[in-house]
């Protein structure tokens, strides 16, 4: 493992101590922080100072202890979603592939009617029968996303089913969970945990766009995306306030992508 | 030709069944499944009285299925009741919004389209070269760019910097289209800088993989000029695949542009929807979000449609 790593490329170093940054400022928040999540600390955008590393926002709470506690809410959310949207994706699109028949039928029709929405609107739509509270944008994202992980899973559990080790197992007359868990997923790991990145990177802006309409996480919360929002007004005045998180979230995304484009191209067996 | 034909009518067909089942959910999701909008809408405090007469109101004293009928054939009508902000029809605050969306995506698409055909061709010819890597690193970036990170960049750099352009797209009815042009122009370059990405990358990669066949080798070997071979052997066989991807794209475009008509308080159909969510103001949603759905799909039937006429194996194939 360490020799990997040793191996990676540039690209795939940067991308991890991005990721890694990110996770250290999520975990400890609370002790890297100067001041409270919500506590109003000075003027309205103050400038870079020792006292402010990033200056302070619209109505003058620290940015910094913000960023901070944002990494923490935003990257949460956005892991339960993705993790929510694979268990959900996978195993249905892993019953589909073994199962077949009119399951498959239903299941993958299902899909496509979903997939035929817009992601944003049909998101939309839910948030406004639904309200916007933080279970609701949990399931509703993760449903949304699950019909990519589906469409995914189902394909690669397609090719694994033909194997002959699943019909010996089929013969042995193991049920359909045992078949799923001990011979499809181990087989399906590498081309989900790519996926799982991308997807991440897919659930964390879709979260900060709608965060950014004001339709995500609810202020007092700090997220990267509501910042954005809240500080968009500074920018006429030659305030750059608003860029620091949008440049967060920014960077996080191509940071997950450098590490999906070295894990792709190390199971794809390419080797320069 | 009578094979394709088959194969269009089916997937026309598939997409008029798609518009159906989604009208019925978006029916469903927002009248049926909150238990009771009336309540709802009037929060807590209201008393039985007025949650009773807003539920005649909203015909929700009848059946389901009468009123999903009532309201389709009053959508096919154009009459998408009125809204429960200020009472006014849904129709009259749509249309002009509506023209407003589709006018900036026209734009977007003028841009993007052919510099994404043309960067697409130039990344295919100089391939493995420093500007195939650093176009290659842009386009990555872009993509996994949010929206309101690129626009708040060009605001910064074209508004606040250079004060070229505005960064409000503020348009009203009585500006002249030179007018309307300038005040659309940086929403619209946001927008191109996310959908070139994928349109370039995606005709980079179909013209890669037309080169590979032997007929480009006869014509490289009769000692045709490079950029030609590019230009009038392979991009024509690449056809297919990069229609498709524009078509798709645009259809994307008419979404994407919730975000960037926020940035840029753009009065279009997204921003709109985004107030109405916020204010729960359903029959706007209602019909804003059926609107939206209904351009996704039928360009994506588009996309389907176009590919499958530009790429001679389809039209041959035997279904």
């Amino acid at each position: 493992m360490l020799k990997l790593l040793r191996q990676s490329p540039l690209s795939a170093q940067i991308g991890m101590a991005i990721v890694l940054l990110n996770i250290m400022a999520a975990v400890f928040a609370p002790i890297i922080a100067p001041y409270g999540e919500t506590s109003v600390v000075g003027d309205v955008w103050e400038v870079f100072s020792l006292k402010y590393y990033f200056g302070t926002d619209h109505i003058g709470r620290d940015l910094f202890t913000r960023m901070m506690y944002g990494a923490r809410n935003t990257i949460t959310l956005a892991f339960i979603t993705t993790f929510l949207s694979f268990l959900v994706g996978s195993s249905l699109g892993f019953i589909a592939a073994v199962k077949g028949d009119w399951t498959d039928t239903l299941l993958s029709r299902g899909v496509d009617i979903i997939m035929a929405f817009p992601t944003l609107i049909f998101a939309l739509m839910i948030l406004s029968v639904m309200g916007s509270s933080i279970p609701t944008l949990i399931f509703t994202i993760a449903i949304l996303d699950s019909t990519r992980v589906y469409r995914l899973s189902r394909a690669v559990a397609m090719d694994i089913e033909v194997m002959e080790y699943v019909e010996a197992a089929r013969l042995r007359g193991e049920g359909l969970w045992w078949i799923m868990r001990h011979e499809i997923l181990p087989n399906a790991m590498p081309p989900l945990m790519a996926e799982f990145g991308l997807r991440f990177c897919f659930v964390f802006l879709f979260i900060a766009s709608l965060s950014f309409l004001g339709l995500g996480l609810q202020p007092p919360l700090a997220d990267w995306g509501g910042m954005v929002r809240e500080n968009a007004g500074a920018i006429t005045f030659g305030i750059y306030t608003p860029l620091i998180p949008a440049g967060a979230i920014a960077l996080l995304t191509v940071g997950v992508n450098l590490i999906v484009d070295w894990f792709l191209h190390l199971s794809s067996g390419l080797h320069e | 030709m009578k094979n394709v034909l088959i194969l269009i009518a089916k997937r026309f067909a598939a997409s008029l069944l798609t518009v159906f089942i989604v009208s019925v959910i978006i029916f469903i999701g927002v009248e049926l499944l909150p238990g009771d909008v009336a309540e709802t809408v009037l929060g807590q405090s209201a008393t039985p009285e007025t949650v009773e007469a807003f539920r005649k109101e909203l015909k929700l004293d009848l059946e389901p299925h009468v009123r999903y009928g009532a309201w389709l054939k009053d959508f096919v009508n154009g009459d998408f009741g009125n809204s429960l902000a200020n009472g006014r029809p849904v129709s009259e605050l749509i249309g002009w919004r509506l023209t407003n969306t589709l006018f900036l995506a026209l734009i977007t698409s003028i841009i993007a389209i052919p510099l994404a055909i043309c960067l697409g061709m130039l990344a295919a010819f100089y391939r493995n070269s420093f500007f195939d890597k650093l176009i290659s690193v842009t386009t990555l970036s872009f993509i996994s760019f949010p929206e309101f990170f690129i626009a708040y960049i060009l605001i910064a750099v074209f508004s606040v910097q250079l004060g070229i352009f505005p960064s409000l797209a503020i348009i009203d009815k009585h500006m002249g289209f030179g007018a309307k042009l300038f005040a659309v122009l940086l929403p619209s370059l946001t927008l191109t800088c996310v959908v070139t990405a994928h349109m370039m990358r995606q005709t980079r990669a179909a013209i890669i993989n037309v080169l590979a066949s032997a007929y480009i080798e006869m014509a490289e070997i009769k000692g045709i000029n490079r950029l030609r071979i590019i230009v009038h052997h392979a991009f024509p066989n690449s056809l297919s695949p990069v229609i498709n991807v524009i078509a798709v794209n645009i259809a994307y475009l008419i979404v994407g542009v919730v975000i960037v008509e926020v940035v840029f308080v753009y009065p279009g159909l997204g921003q709109l929807l985004v107030d109405s969510v916020a204010k729960r103001d359903l029959p706007v949603v209602q019909a804003s979000g059926l609107i939206f759905s209904f351009v996704f799909i039928f360009l994506n039937l588009a996309a389907d449609v176009l590919s499958m006429l530009s790429n001679p194996k389809l039209r041959q194939s035997k279904i």
